[in-house]
This record gives C-alpha cells, sequence and structure tokens, in this order.
C-alpha cells in the first residue's frame, strides 16, 4: 500500500490534523454514505466571518481521512470567503497527488466543507444555496453506483 | 521494518522451498518441448506426466481425467463456458450458480447472459452456505451446468458440494466446483464430492503461480475452448508450462503430507485471533459460520471502521492482510460477498480478512491482535460512524428509512 500513496497522504493517515468533534460549533456537516463506505463530517466555529477552528471526523478509506484532514488545514483561520473557494484540486495538490481512484475523495472534503458553511448560514436563516451552490445530496439512493 | 507479517495466504501463497529446487532443476534443464519427438522432448513429456499422476492421485481422480491450465481463473473459465457450449448444442441454455462465487466464476457467468444464457444466482445463508435444497428448486429441464464453489474465497465457509453433486446427478446436469481455495486446505477428493468439473490453482498452495488445473470427470465432453496443438488430448492447446506443472505437483504432495497437522496448527492460530478479537474489541462480528470454514480463515468486521484503515494501519506495522471487500479500481461497492449475507453496506466496509498458512506462528497471531487492539480505538474515534459519548457504532439510516 505504501506504493500506492503519496508521503504527504500518508503523513495525513497516520497522524490526521484536526481531527475530533467541536461540541460548541457553528455548523456542521455530513457528505458521502454508507454505500461508497466515505463519510465525512466537518464541524466549524466561525467569528466574525473568520474559520476559527475546525474539526473532522471521517469514516472512509485512507484517502478519506487524508483528504479531509488536508482540507481542514486549507480553511482553518480562513475567511468563510476564502473556505468557500476551496477546490478538490487545491486539496489534491496539497497532498502531492492521489490514485486516480481515490480523486472523489478530494471532492467528498470539498463537500465536507461546503456542507458545513451550507448549515451555518441555515442557521442563520440564509438560503445557502446561492451562496455555497447546490451540494450533492448527503445520502443517495441505493441504486446508483458509486462515482469515482 | 521488523519482520513482516504475511496474513493474506487465501490471496497467494510463497512457494515452498523444495517447489522452487525442482522448478530450478528443470529450468536449468535442456528445456525440450513435450510435444517434440526425441530424448528432451519425450522428458519433458515425462514431467508433465508425472506430473500428473501425482496431482490425480492426491484427489483421488484418474491422470487422464487431469487438465493443465494456466490459472484457476482459466480452469472455472473453461469449465463453465465449455458447460455452456455443450448445454446449448443440446438446447439447454440455464446455469445455476451462487451469488458469491469469486469473480473468475461471477463475471464468466454474466458473460455468458450477455450471449443469451440464463442464470440463476443463489444467495446464501447469513451464515454462508448456499442450500441444497435452493440448488434443487433452481433446476429445471433445461439446466446445463450447475456451479457452487467448494470454499468461499472471503469468509472461508466450506459449501455442501457433495449433496449438490448428488441432486445434479440424479437430473443428469453437470456439476462445477471451483476448488480454488480449498485443494491444499483441507481434503478434497473428487469421487467422495461427486462433481464432474473441479477448478484448482497452484499458488494456493505454495505452489507457482501460473499453474492451474481443471478435473475433467471421465465421460464428460467439455468443448476445448483454446484451439491449437494437441496438447492436453487436444483440448487445451498451448505448449505446457513444464517447470510450473512440475512444482504444482511438488506443493500439492507437501500440502497433502502434512494435511492434518497444517489445518490443525491454522485452525490454531485462527480460533486465538476469533477469540481474543471477539471478547477484547467491542462490536466486531465474525462472517461467516464459526463451524464449516477454512481452517486458516478469519474474516471479522470491525463496526464504525473502514477495511482500508485497517490495511493500511497493520501494513504500516508489517502486516500484510486483506480487506474483505474486494477492493478493485472499477468499484467502491462494498464485498459481494459480504452484501450476500445480508450485512449492511458500512459494516461490509469494515471488514478485514486474515488468512493464515503453515508458515504463520502463533506470536505472529498474538502480534496481529496487540495490533488491533490499539489501531481500533484510536481508529474510532476519528470516525463519524462512531459514536463516541455512548461507545458504540452508529446505525447509519438511509434517506427514507427511521
Amino acid at each position: 500500500m505504501a506504493g500506492m500513496y503519496s508521503d504527504k497522504v500518508m503523513d495525513h493517515f497516520a497522524n490526521p490534523r484536526n481531527v475530533g468533534q467541536l461540541p460548541d460549533a457553528d455548523a456542521v456537516g455530513e457528505v458521502g454514505n454508507p454505500k461508497c463506505g466515505d463519510i465525512m463530517r466537518m464541524y466549524l466555529k466561525i467569528d466574525g466571518g473568520v474559520i476559527t477552528d475546525v474539526k473532522f471526523q471521517t469514516f472512509g478509506c485512507g484517502a478519506a481521512i487524508a483528504t479531509s484532514s488536508m482540507a481542514t488545514t486549507l480553511v482553518k483561520g480562513r475567511t468563510i470567503d476564502d473556505a468557500l473557494k476551496l477546490t478538490n484540486k487545491a486539496v489534491v495538490e496539497a497532498l502531492d497527488g492521489l490514485p486516480p481512484a481515490k480523486v472523489h475523495c478530494s471532492v467528498l472534503a470539498e463537500q465536507a466543507i461546503k456542507a458545513a458553511l451550507a448549515d451555518y448560514y441555515r442557521r442563520r436563516g440564509v438560503d445557502p444555496e446561492p451562496i455555497v451552490g447546490k451540494l450533492e445530496e448527503p445520502h443517495h439512493d441505493h441504486g446508483e453506483g458509486c462515482a469515482l | 521494518m521488523s519482520k513482516l507479517i504475511y496474513l493474506d495466504n487465501a490471496a497467494t501463497t510463497p512457494c515452498a522451498p523444495q517447489v522452487v529446487q525442482r522448478m530450478a532443476e528443470i529450468l536449468a534443464g535442456p528445456g525440450g518441448n513435450p510435444s517434440s519427438h526425441y530424448s528432451i522432448g519425450y522428458e519433458a513429456k515425462q514431467i508433465v506426466e508425472d506430473a500428473r499422476a501425482q496431482i490425480a492421485a492426491v484427489l483421488g481422480a484418474n491422470p487422464a481425467e487431469i487438465y493443465f491450465t494456466g490459472s484457476g481463473t482459466e480452469a472455472d473459465n473453461w469449465a463453465i463456458k465449455g458447460a455452456a457450449l455443450a448445454g446449448a448444442r443440446r438446447g439447454k441454455k440455464h446455469l445455476i450458480t451462487s451469488a458469491f462465487e469469486h469473480h473468475a466464476v461471477l463475471h464468466a457467468m454474466q458473460a455468458l447472459q450477455r450471449q443469451g444464457f440464463e442464470v440463476t444466482y443463489l444467495n446464501p445463508t447469513p451464515e454462508g452456505f448456499i442450500r441444497p435444497e435452493d440448488v434443487q428448486a433452481a433446476l429445471r429441464p433445461d439446466t446445463a451446468l450447475v456451479s457452487v464453489m467448494l470454499a468461499n474465497n472471503e469468509i472461508g465457509t466450506i459449501q455442501p458440494v457433495r449433496e449438490i453433486a448428488q441432486i445434479c446427478r440424479a437430473q443428469g446436469v453437470w456439476c462445477h466446483t471451483d476448488a480454488v481455495q480449498a485443494v491444499g486446505a483441507i481434503p478434497v477428493d473428487v469421487n467422495q464430492l461427486g462433481v464432474d468439473l473441479l477448478s484448482l490453482s497452484a499458488h494456493k498452495f505454495n505452489g507457482p503461480k501460473g499453474v492451474g488445473a481443471l478435473y475433467c470427470r471421465k465421460g464428460i465432453a467439455l468443448p476445448a475452448l483454446l484451439d491449437g496443438g494437441g496438447q492436453e488430448k487436444r483440448r487445451r492447446a498451448g505448449t505446457e508450462n513444464v517447470a510450473g506443472i512440475a512444482g504444482a505437483a511438488v506443493a500439492l504432495q507437501l500440502a497433502a503430507a502434512s494435511l492434518e497437522e497444517k489445518m490443525a496448527h491454522q485452525a490454531a492460530l485462527c480460533d486465538y485471533v476469533i477469540d481474543r478479537v471477539l471478547s477484547g474489541i467491542p462490536q466486531v462480528r465474525l462472517n461467516g459460520s464459526r463451524h464449516n470454514r477454512l481452517p486458516g480463515n478469519a474474516n471479522l468486521s470491525f463496526a464504525g471502521l473502514e477495511g482500508e484503515t485497517i490495511l493500511l494501519d497493520l501494513d504500516m506495522q508489517g502486516i500484510c492482510a486483506s480487506t474483505g471487500s474486494a477492493c478493485n479500481s472499477d468499484s467502491l461497492d462494498p464485498s459481494h460477498v459480504l452484501m450476500a449475507l445480508g450485512l449492511p453496506e458500512e459494516i461490509g466496509h469494515g471488514s478485514m480478512r486474515f488468512s493464515f498458512g503453515p508458515q504463520n506462528t502463533m506470536e505472529e497471531a498474538k502480534q496481529l491482535c496487540d495490533v488491533l487492539e490499539q489501531i481500533s480505538p484510536r481508529r474510532r474515534a476519528m470516525s463519524c460512524m462512531w459514536l463516541q459519548e455512548e461507545n458504540t457504532a452508529r446505525v447509519y439510516h438511509l434517506k427514507g428509512e427511521h
């Protein structure tokens, strides 16, 4: 397996950053589904439009854990606007690449941050869709295959 | 890194030293073609025929009933597609198999479906067994073949192939068994089983990779799949893998000679791991029945964890194992075997297969448990499928379910 992932991925898998829960989170987002074997949950603490703290919990493969971890480091201390611009590509690049079959994990990490931000707006009575964009249904139906 | 602990013997096994020695002798020898008519050709032919007789003896077969192939997968494909072809000539276009076969069987069946054959897939019981009465009920006048594996490659459960073969024989339907995981691991006798066709693979019992064999009972007119030269009685063309075939025979004889001892040893290691993990780590389940399973197979699901996480953590500690799920790059779906048992998807994703071989030690089994006891709580603390406060796995409800 060592040959499958970059050293950066293995580092974030072995020692994930910002792992855990935030009991007083201002926003929580969860994406993924059990059929595909990856579920990510992001907790955000937001103060004055800045993400002051972030934690994650992920059920999934090595790449799912590493992309979650990397995504948290890329948004921590940044503004909501910056976080909204986070792309899966940026996560992949920061990890020195992912095997093609695992790129979907980086998409999930991006979606998890966006799902949390959507929750932040929703809690404030703001429709998140014009700001965050349309998010994939977190729990899609059984019949669908798992996108790579 | 300390010494590697190899617990993936169901995937493949290292070659026994005697196998390597025998193959090296042959490869370093004159290397004649068994089809050639001069001394070194006859010599090569003799090596192949001796190996055939040795393998036949272990399986209780006649040497004329053993056909060498390039893999277990080839043997499976030949048996299934050959039987379908023979059946179609008599207007029989229906096949029966189980839903938790190896892909060598399942994908061969699917290929036949695309060509207009009908296939019935029987579901196993939650314990991991195909019921002979389900085979009986699925038989039709146009059934050409029943193919049920002897031992499941993921969960190790041993199928009632003898009873299934009896049902088939009574109806005049050919019966095939994929015995790739069973041969060399448990006693396998073709007459005791009563099957017409049986596939095996040498690298599963400390033989070389690239050598398989198909047992084809006398009187079963299985059409050839590979046309060409006259090898294997014109039924499987291609110059024989002489050294590999000889190596396979050495490996099978070695496995058969120490079978009981080997089975007891592997069972002791497996029992230790299963008992210690089930009692020491909360919410772990053993997949497949505790009884009637391969002595070296432990397939365990760790609720709240995903298999690759465990795999990578083990690999970092020098332990080689396998996820229960076929981690293939085309699909992220959980293992079809575990889904066939009725496991929830998230539990299916959290499954590991540990398969022990004769070379493994109790010390290695203990080390595996030490590492699992260390990994599980640490990784569960990171998982959103583990309820941290309650210290239990979260039950996942799909949309629309409650």
